[in-house]
């Protein structure tokens, strides 16, 4: 054993002390350092030339006679000026209807999986189901909307596609709620009992109050995923030129006028999917900017 | 040694008082491991009991059985009877939300609610239907545990800002307002400096007025200064090679110290072992 540990470094000499780091360790420590560098670099640049080209190409026309862009109806085609304000109000119901089914049911979800069945059966099961939920494809979350509201309803409607996005929201929801939950120590839980507190005084006056931060996280990040989807509304909240008078009609919406507009052969309609997408991604990121503020006030 | 299940009852011929809480032949278990095995024990109203011996024996288990938490785990089974004024806690028909507003707990660690000094309080009233001036129970309370000069000017502040010492009496503060008959004190003073500690002793001299306190602590001092009963526990292994707690000698607290009948007891008070 000693004979190995004697052979491993070579004796420093008297006198020999050098600050110099051998050039060859320096260099390769200066190449991963840029490597890693770089790598960062390559993960900006995406977003960075998508808000670079957003802003060159959608800010022009969102401030070209404003407000109109906010105010006014999609111009039919060859037809110069219009706006899109029954998309974002399309866009405000559609995740609205979303959040209002899957807050309560992914809160509920979550209470159910960490203070009652933890670890049993039932709630594995649910975790399970919640982790293939949230790998789902969008577009088969609107399928499923697409046949359980449109089909026995006989038409698309923003009903309709405030269930596909709750489809997609609950994962976010449960998981979030979950953690909060989870944050929550189990001492909080013993004292709760030791005062002789039922399990619905306790959650509903202790712990979920304490993990309102973390529900709010989930939710704001539920909407900007929400606010963002196109697939899931193609067939199911369809489009509408005019404003929908009802929830049970065809409602326009942000990310399904980019789809439309982008692809049309009219320069006005490809400028109007530009200030719609930079509209869109403001939206998403005051909801993420938000939602960070939200976080910072842990109880625990 | 002999096998403690064989061994003559070491408790109750010595209890001649009130007698607010009886333990007969009391053996729990997790899954198939046994943490206590048949303890016979019996708590007089208005005393001090604690619970000492070293870590793994028992005495936490047996202590969260008097007011059913052992519930929370669900692989724990409790066998044998523990009576509370005469009723069976085990009992079916009992609730233990109503068997827990009779005996509060106060936990290891300091747990205050993430509310105001004045809702941790306030709180726990509430759950359990008190209708009265709540302004004036928070008072009470908070004085009953030595906190009020302390916090009178920052009922609203959360209890969470409170120093240790002060978030334990916060919880006894919480656990006098429902106003039960027996308080159970698992290991309080764990977390606490020295000063906090001498408090909380303070505290349960006086508390003892009107509660019934059992104490669970690894401190002898701490046991041999505020308990007027102490219960010795101590861990053995069985052939299998697991370990299971039982109590070796329940007395007054002074036999236990200067007179113990049991050799364990002998050797682990006079810091031999443990």
């Amino acid at each position: 054993m000693t004979t190995q540990s004697d052979n491993v470094l070579e004796d420093i000499a008297p006198g020999t002390f050098d600050t110099e780091v051998t050039s060859g360790r320096k260099n390769f420590g200066k190449l991963m350092t840029g490597l890693v560098i770089g790598c960062v670099v390559v993960a900006i640049l995406p977003l960075g030339s998508i808000i670079f080209m957003l802003l060159k190409n959608g800010l022009s026309r969102l401030f070209q006679d404003f407000p109109s862009v906010f105010t006014e109806l999609p111009p039919p085609p060859l037809v110069d000026g219009g706006g899109f304000s029954n998309a974002i109000v399309g866009t405000l119901i559609t995740c609205l209807i979303g959040a209002l089914i899957s807050l309560p049911v992914g809160i509920l979800t979550a209470i159910y999986t960490i203070e009652f069945g933890r670890g049993n059966k039932l709630s594995q099961f649910v975790r399970f189901c919640t982790n293939v939920l949230s790998g789902v494809p969008s577009i088969i979350a609107g399928l499923f909307a697409y046949g359980i509201v449109v089909l026995t309803m006989g038409n698309f409607s923003a009903i309709a596609g405030g269930v596909a996005l709750s489809v997609l929201m609950m994962p976010i929801i449960i998981r979030t709620a979950e953690e909060g939950l989870k944050s929550i120590p189990s001492e909080v839980r013993q004292g709760l009992v030791g005062i002789g507190a039922t399990n619905f005084q306790g959650v509903a006056s202790v712990i979920l109050p304490a993990t309102l931060p973390f529900i709010a996280t989930g939710a704001t990040l539920a909407l900007a995923r929400a606010a963002g989807e196109t697939a899931p509304l193609l067939f199911t909240a369809l489009f509408n030129q005019f404003q929908a008078r009802s929830l049970k009609e065809p409602i326009a919406t942000l990310s399904v006028l980019i789809y439309n507009f982008a692809i049309a052969p009219y320069k006005n309609q490809n400028e109007l999917a530009w200030a719609a997408a930079l509209v869109i991604v403001a939206l998403i990121m005051t909801v993420s900017v938000l939602s960070r503020t939200l976080t910072a006030r842990k109880v625990y | 040694m002999t096998n403690p299940s064989t061994r003559p009852n070491p408790s109750s011929a010595t209890l001649s008082e009130d007698i607010v809480i009886t333990t007969e032949n009391v053996s729990i278990f997790y899954g198939a491991f046994q943490a206590v095995r048949n303890v016979y024990l019996d708590i007089p109203k208005n005393k001090v009991v604690a619970f000492i011996g070293p870590s793994g024996c028992g005495k936490s288990t047996l202590l969260r059985c008097y007011n059913r938490l052992n519930d929370l785990i669900p692989s724990a089974r409790v066998e044998g009877k523990v009576t509370y004024q005469n009723i069976d806690l085990y009992d079916p028909k009992v609730d233990p939300v109503e068997v827990r507003r009779r005996i509060g707990m106060v936990f290891q660690r300091p747990n205050p609610f993430p509310k105001s000094i004045y809702e941790n309080i306030a709180f726990g009233a509430r759950v359990n239907g008190y209708k009265g001036d709540m302004d004036e129970l928070v008072e009470r309370s908070l004085r009953g545990a030595a906190l009020w000069d302390e916090t009178k000017d920052k009922l609203k502040q959360s209890g969470l800002a409170l120093s240790g010492g002060q978030q334990q009496r916060l919880c006894i503060a919480r656990t006098i307002a429902i106003e039960p008959e027996v308080i159970l004190m698992d290991e309080p003073c764990s977390a606490l400096d020295p000063i906090s500690t001498l408090r909380v002793e303070d505290l349960m001299h006086e508390l003892k007025q009107r509660f019934t306190i059992i104490i669970v602590t690894h401190n002898m001092q701490q046991a041999s200064r505020v308990a007027d009963y102490t219960g010795f526990f101590n861990a053995e292994a069985t052939e299998g090679g697991s370990r299971f707690g039982y109590l070796v000698e329940y007395d007054k607290t002074e036999s236990i110290f200067n007179a113990p009948k049991q050799k364990a007891t002998q050797d682990y008070v006079s810091g031999r072992f443990g």
